[in-house]
C-alpha cells in the first residue's frame, strides 16, 4: 500500500510517529555546550602526535627517535618495536585481514603510522614527531588494481605467509549460465565501463580519542568518535588482550560520521597503549589532512557493466565484472559473507530473470578503507551502475529513459519480489515514486525546452535515478561483523513517576535519535515523548549493539525499540488489570491508557501503571516496568524512490549547474517527517559532491592528492543546489513499525541521478560516459571528442 | 607573552606562546569549547568567531594578534539568559544536526543580519560559503538565518 501522507494517530504533546517534532539535542549545540572528543580534558592528560610515511611504498631500515626524545616535554616516543613487545604492532581489521598499527617491515602507503610522540602539549608532540628521522629503502609504489593484478607486481603485504599475489579476494553472484543464455538472445547489449572514483567521507570532526587506562585498576575509559562503540570494545578486548569488563568506550557527541568513524585506527590503539604503559590520560586527535590520507575512504571501484535488452525494450539480464582498489589493507567493515559488500543489490528497481556478479579487490599502496560512505555496503555503487546502464540503454534502443524504467520496473504486486542475486525485497511501489517525481519537476514540458534548446546551441539536460537501496543488516545468519550477529538493542526503563529512559546499542552522529527513538515509544506506550530520555554511546550503560551505519539504527534499533515497548505494554496490561480489578481479557488500549471493555471512564494510564509497578504490584508479577529487546531482523529493508535532475551545461567551458533537483524519497513509515527530508537534503548534498567536485587520487609515485579541503573540494553552500523533496508511503511488512531508514538513500540515489543529467545532455552528440567527478574540463574534454 | 582579551563581554587574559592560534587559545586556554577545529586550513570555517565583530576564521589567527580586542563565541549568544533569534531559529527550522559546524554558521549568520536586515537567499548562501556543513545540504542552514532575520525584523517593528 503506497499513501502519499499519513496524520499521526498521537496528540502533538505526546508527539509519537509522524510528528515534526523539534530536535532535544539541539540544546548543547546551540549553546556551544556539546561535548565532543576533543572538548575533553583530564588532569595530567598527555597529548599524542603520529609520525608518518611521506613514500607509498618502501622498506624501513631505520628509525631514530633519539632528537624526537630530547625535546623538552616529550613523555615518550612509541614504535612499532615497542608495541610488538606488547603484541600489538598489528591488528585485525574489521574484514579479518590485518593492519599494521605501526610499522616495523615496511610502509605500504602514503601516510601510513610509523612512531608516536607522547608529549605533554599538543605543539610539542606535533614538533617532535616531525624530528623522528626514518631511513627507507625504496619499492615500487602501486597506486592502482590494474598493475597490482599483474603478475610481475611486487607483493605489497609480503608480511602474510600465504600471500603470492596482490589479490584480496574473488566474489561472485548470481547464475552465471542462466545470464549468458539470456544474453546470447538480447536484441543489442549495452555496456558501460566506469570508474566509482575513490571518495572520503570527511566528517567536520575528524577522527581521535582520549584513552584513560587507571593504572591502579586496570580499568580503561576510551572516550572514542566511535559509530560502533560495543564492537570497538570487543575488538579492543581482543587486540590489546584487556579483560572486556574493563574496557569502557563512550563515544560522546560525534561531529559526523559518514562511515568514517566504523573501523579501528591505529592511533585508537597506540594512545590506548600509551596511556597504559604511562599510567596517564593520553588524547590523539587527527588533523584534517590525517583523516583525509589514513583513514576509511570509499569507493574506488573499476566497473564493467553490460545489460542485455529485447528488441521491445525488456531488460533480459544484467552481467558487471569489477576490480576493486582496496588500499594496503583490507579494512570495509562489512559482513564476512560477502566480501563486495551488497553490490549484488546491483540488479536495481527491474525485474529480469538473470544477472551475475564478478568481483576481484586487489591490494595495493594506498590508505586502506573501503568504508561504506553514507551507503550501505558498496550499495552506492551498484545503484550508480545499473541506474547509468539503465540510462545508456534507453537511449540506445531510442526510448524515452522514464519510460524504459516504468516497462522493466518491478510491480507493486510481485513484493516480497526475489532478485536474480538472492535479495528478497520487502515492499515498494517504484511507479508511484517515478510519476510523482516526474508531476513535480514537470517532466514532459522539460523535455520539450531541452529540444528547443538543442536548437539554440544551448545544452538542458534530464537526469533520472529511480534507486532502490538495501539497508538494516542483518538478519544474523547472513550479516555480522567480525563474527558478531548484526541485531541491535534496546532497553526501556519506566520510573515510578511514569517518565522513563531508552538505552539503545546504537551511537547518533547527527541523524537525531534523541528526539526520535523517544517517539517510538511514545507512540507504543503513549507516554510523551519530552518525558523519555535517550541514552546511547557508553558501553557501561547500554546494552550491546552494533552500531550505527549502513542506515541501519531505525531498521534494527528502531525495532527493539518499538518491541520493548510492547513486551513493558503486556506487563502493563497485567497491573492495570489488577488496578481495575478486571479481567486482563477485558481491557482495551487507547494511547496512553487502558480501559475496561464498553466502559471508557474505568481506566488508568501508563502513568498509574509505572506507580504501581513499583508500590502495588499484583501476586506473581515480578516489581518495576523494565526490560531490554534484542532486535534481530528478519530481512533487511528496501527503501526506493526516483531523482530528477534538469542541469544547464555551458558548452564553451564544460561547467554545468543544477536548476532543479527533485526527490522523492519512500522510506516506509516517516517517525519525524523534519528529521527524514534533513538526512535526505544532507544525502542529496553528498551526491552532488561525488558526481561534481571530491575525488581523491594519487600521482604514480603514490602520493596523495586530495590531502586538505583546498585539493579535496567539499561544495559549499554556494554551489549546491537547491533540492525539491516528494514522499510517498510503503511501508516495510515486518518492521514493526513500517520504517525502513533513510540516513543514506539520497547518497546512494542521487549521483546517478546528477551524471546521468549532464549525460542527458549531451546525449545527442554521442556522449555516454564521463567518470565522476564530473569537472567542467573533463565535460569540455567530452564535448570537443564528440564534435 | 599575555594575551589579554575581551571574550563575550568578559575581559581575560591569559598566557600564550607567540605561535598558538587563537583557536586553541579560545578552547585550552579560555576553556570555551563550542569553537571547533575542522582544518587546521582555513578551509571549512568551523573555527569561526567575531572578531570585533567580523567573523575570522580563528585557526588562521594568532592569539597574540587578538590581543586588546573584543570576540564573541558561540557562548556569547545567549542574550540577557535568553536564546538569540539565530538560535530559536535554528532550531525551529532544523538547522543542525551533528551539531559541529553549527556555532561557525550561528556567528556568520548574526554577523550577516547586522549588515543587511533582509538578505536574500543568494545573500545568506555567499555570506556563509566559507563554511562547510556535512550534514544539513545547507537547506535548513540558509532557511534558519532567514527565518533569523524575520524574527528580528518582527521584534523591532513590534
Amino acid at each position: 500500500m503506497t499513501t502519499v501522507h499519513e496524520s499521526p494517530k498521537t496528540t502533538p504533546e505526546v508527539g509519537g510517529l509522524g510528528h515534526s517534532r523539534r530536535r532535544v539535542e539541539d540544546a548543547r549545540f546551540l549553546e556551544g555546550r556539546g561535548n565532543y572528543v576533543d572538548d575533553i580534558t583530564l588532569p595530567g592528560m598527555l597529548h599524542m602526535a603520529i609520525h608518518r610515511s611521506p613514500l607509498a611504498h618502501a622498506r624501513i631500515v631505520s628509525i631514530d627517535t633519539s632528537e624526537a626524545e630530547a625535546v623538552e616535554g616529550v613523555v615518550a616516543v612509541v614504535t612499532g618495536e615497542l608495541l610488538a613487545n606488547y603484541n600489538l604492532a598489528w591488528m585485525p581489521t574489521l574484514s579479518g585481514d590485518t593492519q599494521a598499527v605501526l610499522a616495523t617491515d615496511k610502509v605500504r602507503f602514503q601516510g601510513q603510522e610509523i612512531a608516536a610522540v607522547i608529549a605533554t602539549d599538543r605543539y610539542i608532540a606535533q614538533d617532535a614527531a616531525d624530528l623522528i628521522q626514518v631511513e627507507y629503502e625504496d619499492l615500487e609504489p602501486i597506486v592502482n588494481p590494474q598493475r597490482s593484478l599483474e603478475e610481475d607486481a611486487p607483493i605489497i603485504r609480503d608480511d602474510k605467509e600465504d600471500q603470492s599475489s596482490n589479490l584480496v579476494y574473488e566474489w561472485e553472484s548470481g547464475d552465471k549460465e542462466a545470464t549468458e543464455a539470456a544474453f546470447a538472445k538480447a536484441h543489442k547489449v549495452v555496456s558501460l565501463d566506469t570508474h566509482y572514483p575513490r571518495s572520503h567521507p570527511s566528517p567536520l570532526e575528524t577522527c581521535g580519542i582520549v584513552a584513560d587506562v587507571n593504572s591502579a585498576t586496570g580499568q580503561a575509559t576510551l572516550y572514542m568518535t566511535s559509530q560502533a562503540p560495543h564492537a570497538h570494545r570487543t575488538v579492543f578486548a581482543l587486540v590489546a588482550g584487556l579483560p572486556e569488563q574493563n574496557i569502557r568506550i563512550i563515544s560522546p557527541d560525534i561531529g559526523g560520521g559518514f562511515g568514517n568513524k566504523v573501523p579501528v585506527y591505529p592511533g585508537y590503539v597506540v594512545a590506548t597503549a600509551a596511556s597504559l604503559v604511562i599510567g596517564k590520560p593520553v588524547k590523539w586527535m587527527e588533523t584534517r589532512t590525517e583523516n583525509l590520507i589514513s583513514t576509511g575512504f570509499a569507493r574506488d571501484y573499476y566497473m564493467h557493466g553490460e545489460l542485455a535488452v529485447s528488441e521491445e525494450g525488456k531488460i533480459l539480464a544484467l552481467k558487471v565484472d569489477m576490480v576493486s582498489d582496496q588500499g594496503a589493507f583490507f579494512s570495509d567493515a562489512q559482513p564476512t559473507k560477502f566480501q563486495a559488500g551488497l553490490f549484488h543489490i546491483v540488479t536495481g528497481s527491474y525485474d529480469y530473470p538473470a544477472a551475475y556478479v564478478s568481483t576481484k579487490g586487489a591490494y595495493t599502496n594506498k590508505a586502506p578503507g573501503g568504508v561504506a560512505y553514507r551507503c550501505s555496503f558498496r550499495v552506492t555503487e551498484a545503484s550508480y551502475l545499473i541506474e547509468r546502464l539503465v540510462q545508456n540503454a534507453a537511449y540506445e534502443l531510442g526510448m524515452d529513459p522514464a519510460e524504459f524504467r516504468s516497462k522493466n520496473f518491478i510491480q507493486k504486486e510481485q513484493f516480497p519480489y526475489l532478485t536474480p542475486t538472492g535479495f528478497v525485497y520487502d515492499s515498494g511501489d517504484y511507479e508511484a515514486a517515478l510519476r510523482l517525481a516526474k508531476e513535480m519537476v514537470g517532466y514532459d514540458e522539460i523535455q520539450r525546452e531541452k529540444e528547443e534548446a538543442r536548437k539554440e546551441g544551448r545544452l538542458v539536460g534530464i537526469g533520472l535515478a529511480s534507486f532502490t537501496e538495501v539497508v538494516g543488516a542483518g538478519h544474523g545468519d547472513d550479516y555480522d561483523i567480525l563474527g558478531l550477529r548484526m541485531f541491535d538493542s534496546a532497553e526501556l526503563r519506566v520510573h515510578p513517576t511514569g517518565k522513563a529512559i531508552l538505552k539503545l546499542g546504537v551511537r547518533s552522529q547527527g541523524q537525531g535519535h534523541e528526539t526520535t527513538f523517544a517517539q517510538i515509544v511514545a507512540e507504543e506506550l503513549g507516554i510523551p515523548a519530552s518525558d523519555i530520555k535517550v541514552v546511547e554511546g557508553d558501553t557501561d550503560n547500554t546494552p550491546y549493539g552494533l552500531g550505527t551505519y549502513a542506515s541501519r539504527s531505525t531498521p534494527v534499533a528502531g525495532a527493539a525499540t518499538a518491541m520493548i515497548s510492547r513486551n513493558l505494554r503486556e506487563k502493563a496490561k497485567k497491573i492495570a488489570a489488577h488496578l481495575l480489578e478486571a479481567s486482563e481479557d477485558d481491557l482495551e488500549w487507547e494511547v496512553g491508557k487502558f480501559h475496561v471493555k464498553g466502559d471508557p471512564d474505568s481506566s488508568v494510564t501508563i502513568q498509574d501503571v509505572a506507580f504501581a509497578a513499583y508500590t502495588n504490584v499484583p501476586e506473581g508479577v515480578e516489581a518495576g516496568l523494565e526490560g531490554v529487546h534484542y532486535y534481530d531482523p528478519p530481512n533487511m529493508t528496501y527503501p526506493f524512490g526516483t531523482y530528477i535532475v534538469v542541469v544547464d551545461v555551458d558548452p564553451a567551458t564544460g561547467q554545468w549547474k543544477v536548476r532543479r533537483m527533485v526527490a522523492v524519497d519512500d522510506c516506509g513509515v516517516r517517525i519525524n517527517p523534519m528529521v527524514v527530508d534533513g538526512q535526505i537534503h544532507g544525502g542529496l548534498a553528498e551526491g552532488y559532491a561525488m558526481s561534481s567536485m571530491q575525488y581523491i587520487t594519487f600521482d604514480e609515485s603514490g602520493n596523495c592528492i586530495g590531502s586538505n579541503f583546498m585539493d579535496y573540494l567539499i561544495p559549499t553552500a554556494w554551489e549546491t543546489p537547491r533540492f525539491e523533496l516528494g514522499e510517498t508511503v510503503t511501508p516495510s511488512p515486518h518492521h514493526p513499525i513500517g520504517a525502513k531508514g533513510v540516513g543514506e538513500s539520497a547518497t546512494v540515489g542521487s549521483p546517478a541521478a546528477y551524471v546521468n543529467a549532464v549525460i542527458d545532455a549531451l546525449e545527442h552528440l554521442g556522449v555516454r560516459n564521463i567518470d565522476m567527478p564530473l569537472t567542467a574540463d573533463k565535460v569540455w574534454d567530452a564535448i570537443q571528442g564528440a564534435q | 607573552m599575555k594575551v589579554e582579551v575581551t571574550v563575550n563581554g568578559e575581559a581575560r587574559s591569559a598566557e600564550a606562546e607567540p605561535r598558538v592560534l587563537l583557536v586553541d587559545f579560545i578552547r585550552g586556554s579560555l576553556g570555551l569549547t563550542g569553537t571547533h577545529v575542522g582544518c587546521d586550513t582555513t578551509s571549512c570555517g568551523v573555527c569561526t568567531v567575531l572578531l570585533d565583530g567580523t567573523p575570522v576564521k580563528s585557526c588562521t589567527v594568532f592569539a597574540v594578534q587578538a590581543h586588546g580586542r573584543s570576540i564573541t563565541t558561540v557562548e556569547g549568544l545567549k542574550q540577557n539568559g535568553e536564546l538569540s533569534a539565530m538560535q530559536k531559529a535554528f532550531h525551529e527550522e532544523h538547522g543542525l544536526q551533528c551539531g559541529f559546524c553549527t556555532p561557525a554558521m550561528m556567528l556568520v549568520g548574526t554577523a550577516l543580519l547586522e549588515e543587511n536586515a533582509n538578505p536574500s537567499e543568494d545573500d545568506v548562501r555567499w555570506a556563509i560559503s566559507g563554511n562547510l556543513c556535512r550534514c544539513t545540504g545547507y537547506m535548513n542552514i540558509v532557511k534558519a538565518i532567514q527565518a533569523a532575520a524575520a524574527m528580528q525584523n518582527e521584534e523591532v517593528s513590534a
